[in-house]
């Protein structure tokens, strides 16, 4: 068996990181108490450069719903103490764009095969909508949907999309005939004019 | 009636359900760990208040942050007191914006645009 590296390891993660723009990588459970943590840890990080408090604001915002969005649909979760769900997953902040202005966040997460299709239709028709159609969409849906018991509402990535004014980009890999590895890309634009 | 005070935490908001007096407040940031559990009494009780309300009801809704699985339980809300408001009371919910916060201004006119509920925003 091949020796792994460490120690090389450990650089080439941390020159990954960079050559990324990557400001934070995770992977493995997604709780409540991460998400409060990751959240302010990012919400203390843009002000330490006086970020735009719109950006602070949408950030957070589309944080949240990630971080939620692995917590809760995540197909490999536990649910704890009887209260609160915790799902596994990757979560990934970056900065982007030419002089880095804007941001990127980047999760993944296993789902099953066969959910696949209704998801991959569900994305494609929010990045059909413009503007008005993703509030009519989201109206919609807080009017006719309904709380999951993990407290989904279906409303996360109507909500990203219509925050950022960007549309998502996601991929389905398939691991094997029962799991796929869902990914999900999200841009928060600087000056965007939604 | 008792007032009913939930202080807020840095994930869920301060909330007053004051029956006696007919008014009842939420500010703050609203991202509870189960929303079902944090909203389920506030939902019973404004349930309780609405078979017998006051003729005048009051919702001051300041929140400078809420996720998605709260701005339906907000909506759940409003509904409620749409309720009393066709039945001939008077109910004026308070939306309150930072000024610069189009995101939450907008959040404001969607609610109103859905219930039929009288709604008056306001800056801070």
């Amino acid at each position: 068996m091949e020796k792994v590296d460490y120690m090389k390891l450990v650089y080439q993660f941390h020159k990954d990181m960079l050559a990324n723009k990557f400001t934070l990588v995770y992977e493995g459970e997604i709780t409540h108490q991460i998400t409060k943590a990751f959240t302010s840890l990012t919400e203390n990080k843009m002000d330490s450069y006086s970020e735009d408090a719109s950006m602070k604001r949408k950030v957070f915002h589309v944080m949240v719903e990630c971080l939620q969005n692995l917590s809760k649909h995540a197909e490999d979760y536990k649910v704890l103490n009887g209260k609160g769900y915790s799902g596994e997953g990757i979560f990934i902040i970056g900065r982007t764009g030419d002089c880095n202005e804007d941001y990127h966040i980047l999760t993944g997460n296993i789902i099953q095969t066969a959910k696949v299709p209704e998801m991959e239709a569900f994305l494609k028709r929010i990045n059909q909508l413009d503007k008005n159609g993703l509030k009519e969409l989201f109206k919609k849906q807080m009017r006719e949907g309904s709380l999951t018991e993990k407290g989904g509402a279906g409303l996360g990535l109507i909500d990203i999309a219509r925050k950022t004014g960007s549309k998502l980009e996601y991929s389905f890999i398939r691991i094997d005939e029962t799991n796929s590895f869902y990914t999900l890309r999200t841009k928060i634009i600087r000056n965007q004019h939604i | 009636m008792e007032v009913i005070k939930i202080t807020g935490t840095d994930d869920t908001p301060n909330v007053i359900l004051d029956t006696g007096k007919g008014v009842f407040e939420f500010s703050g940031r609203s991202l509870p760990e189960d929303v079902i559990s944090f909203y389920g009494p506030v939902l019973q009780s404004i349930e309780e208040y609405i078979q017998s309300p006051k003729e005048k009801t009051e919702i001051n809704i300041k929140l400078d942050y809420f996720n998605t699985a709260s701005s339906k339980v907000i909506l759940d809300i409003l509904i409620y007191f749409e309720t009393i408001a066709k039945q001939g009371k008077e109910v004026v919910v308070h939306w309150y914006y930072q000024e610069e916060d189009e995101d939450m201004e907008e959040a404001g006119e969607e609610y109103a645009e859905i219930v039929d509920v009288k709604f008056k925003m306001h800056t801070y």
